[in-house]
C-alpha cells in the first residue's frame, strides 16, 4: 500500500521529467533535420524555470478562477493519466480504471484548453478554443475506432476484461490475428500515429495556437506561472499519449528475453517502454511537424475525417472479417 | 534601468529568452536569418513568440512613427516583467535616414524604457547577438 502511494507520486514526477527531456530532445532533432544546431537538452528546463519567475497577468476582463485553474487542471488530469497506464510495468492503480476512463482523460486537457481560451477574454484565444473544439471532434473518431479494433480482437480471441489495460498490454495484438487482421491492424496502427500530432496539438494540426495566424490562440493571454503550467502538461501528455499508443500496439517487454530477475526487470522494461514512446513521438511528432506546415483550419476537419476513418473502418472490417472468418 | 533590479530572476531569464518582434521597417527581413538555419538563435534558448504575454524581449526595429509607437507602448504594457526591449537599428536612435520627418520618432528611449541599442542600418546579425551577449554578460556580472 504504501509503495504504492510512493509510486503514485513518483509516476506523475517522473512523467514531467520525461516529457520535458523529451522536449529537449525534440527539439535538437527537429533542429538538425533543419540544418540547424538547435538548443541544449536542458532547454524546456529552462524555459520552466523561467517562466516560474515571470510576472502572472490575469486580464482584466478575464473570468479569474476560470482562468487560473485551467493550468491546474489540464496538468493534473493528464498526470492522473499516467497513473492508469502500464509503463513497461504495471499501472500504479492496476485494476482501477480501464481504456474508457483513460481516453476520457485525454480529453479534459483539451477541454481545459479550451475553456481556458474562452476565460481569457481575448479574441485570439476565443478564435483558438472554437478551433481546439473543431479539432477534438475530427481526431477523436479515429481514435475510437483504434480502440475498438483492438478491444474487438481481444474480445474475439476470448481475453478476460478487454478494456481494462493490464489485459490489453499483457497480450500484444499482432500474436491474435491472422493475414487480414495484421494488414488491419498496421492501418489502424498508423492511423493513431496520425492521431497523435491532433491530440497534442503540434504542427499539422496546431490550428489551435497557430502562432502566425491568431497569435497564440489559445495560450494568447496566459504568461507566467500559468503559462509553465500549461507547457509541463503539453510534456506530460505527450508522454501519456505515446505510452497508450505503446500500451495498445506494442506492449512487448524486454525483461523475459535477458531472463532479469528482481529489481532489474521492471527497470528494464521502464528503460524499454520510454525507448519505444521516444520512437513513437520521434515518427509521429518530430519528423511530422519537421516535414509538414500548418493546415488550413478548414482542411484539419476534412483531413481526419476522410484518410484515417476511411483507413480504420477498412482496418476494423479486416480485423473483424479476420476474426469471423 | 530594469536590469539593475532583480538580478535573480534575469539570470533564469537570460537562459530562456522570447523574442516578440515589432517590426515596421527593413530590420524585419534582415533579422530572418537570425532565426534561420544559418545563425540559429535557437541555440541560445532564444525563439520568437507570437503574443507579448509570452515575450521576454522585444525587439523594436526600425523607426517608429507617432501612430505606430502607441502600438510599440501597449505591446510593452502587455508584457509580463522583468522583460528587456531592444532598439534595432540606426532608425530607433536616431531616426535614421528618416531624422528629418515630420512624423518620425527621432529617439526610441524618450518613449518606451529601452535597455540596448543595437546600431546598424540594419545591424548584422552577428552585432544582434553581440548586443545580446552584452546584457548576458551585465547580468551575470551583477550577481
Amino acid at each position: 500500500m504504501i509503495m504504492r502511494v510512493l509510486l503514485a507520486m513518483a509516476v506523475p514526477v517522473a512523467g514531467i521529467l520525461i516529457g520535458l527531456l523529451y522536449k529537449g530532445i525534440d527539439r535538437i532533432l527537429a533542429a538538425r533535420m533543419q540544418g540547424r544546431v538547435g538548443p541544449p537538452v536542458v532547454q524546456p528546463f529552462r524555459d520552466v524555470r523561467k517562466l516560474l519567475v515571470k510576472e502572472n497577468i490575469v486580464p482584466d476582463d478575464a473570468v479569474g478562477w476560470l482562468f487560473g485553474s485551467m493550468p491546474f487542471i489540464a496538468l493534473v488530469s493528464v498526470m492522473a493519466i499516467l497513473l492508469y497506464l502500464p509503463l513497461g510495468v504495471a499501472p500504479v492503480l492496476e485494476g482501477y480504471g480501464d481504456l474508457i476512463l483513460v481516453l476520457y482523460l485525454l480529453i479534459i486537457p483539451s477541454l481545459a484548453l479550451v475553456l481556458g481560451g474562452f476565460a481569457s477574454s481575448s479574441p485570439y484565444a476565443s478564435v483558438g478554443g472554437q478551433r481546439e473544439m473543431v479539432k477534438m471532434m475530427s481526431y477523436e473518431f479515429p481514435l475510437a475506432i483504434a480502440v475498438i479494433s483492438v478491444a474487438w480482437l481481444l474480445y474475439s480471441s476470448g481475453a478476460g476484461n478487454v478494456f481494462s489495460l493490464s489485459v490489453i498490454s499483457g497480450t500484444p495484438v499482432w500474436g491474435l490475428a491472422g493475414i487480414p487482421g495484421l494488414a488491419g491492424l498496421a492501418l489502424i496502427f498508423l492511423c493513431l500515429l496520425f492521431v497523435i500530432p491532433g491530440e497534442l496539438g503540434r504542427v499539422p494540426f496546431d490550428v489551435s495556437e497557430a502562432d502566425s495566424e491568431i497569435a497564440g490562440g489559445i495560450f494568447a493571454e496566459y504568461s507566467g506561472r500559468n503559462l509553465a503550467l500549461f507547457y509541463l502538461a503539453d510534456a506530460v501528455k505527450a508522454v501519456a499519449m505515446a505510452s497508450l499508443a505503446v500500451a495498445l500496439f506494442l506492449p512487448y517487454t524486454v525483461s523475459g528475453i535477458f531472463g532479469l530477475g528482481g529489481a532489474a526487470a521492471p527497470a528494464a522494461d521502464f528503460l524499454f517502454h520510454l525507448l519505444k514512446v521516444f520512437l513513437v513521438l520521434f515518427v509521429s511528432s518530430t519528423v511530422m511537424r519537421v516535414v509538414t506546415g500548418r493546415l488550413a483550419i478548414s482542411r484539419v476537419v476534412s483531413v481526419y475525417w476522410k484518410y484515417p476513418v476511411i483507413l480504420s473502418f477498412l482496418g476494423l472490417l479486416l480485423i473483424m472479417g479476420g476474426t469471423l472468418v | 534601468m530594469m536590469i539593475m533590479e532583480d538580478a535573480k530572476k534575469l539570470k533564469r531569464l537570460v537562459k530562456s529568452v522570447w523574442v516578440f518582434n515589432w517590426f515596421n521597417s527593413c530590420g524585419f527581413t534582415e533579422i530572418l536569418p537570425v532565426v534561420g538555419s544559418r545563425w540559429d538563435m535557437e541555440r541560445f534558448g532564444m525563439i520568437p513568440v507570437a503574443s507579448p504575454r509570452h515575450a521576454d524581449c522585444l525587439i523594436i526595429a526600425g523607426y517608429q512613427t507617432e501612430k505606430s509607437i502607441r502600438r510599440a507602448q501597449r505591446i510593452y504594457r502587455q508584457m509580463p516583467k522583468p522583460a528587456v526591449v531592444i532598439g534595432l537599428g540606426s532608425c530607433s536612435m536616431s531616426g535614421g535616414m528618416y531624422w528629418d520627418s515630420y512624423n518620425t520618432i527621432k529617439r526610441l528611449s524618450d518613449y518606451i524604457p529601452v535597455d540596448l541599442y543595437i546600431p546598424g542600418c540594419p545591424p548584422r546579425p552577428e552585432a544582434i547577438f553581440g548586443g545580446i551577449m552584452k546584457i548576458v554578460q551585465k547580468v551575470k556580472g551583477n550577481g
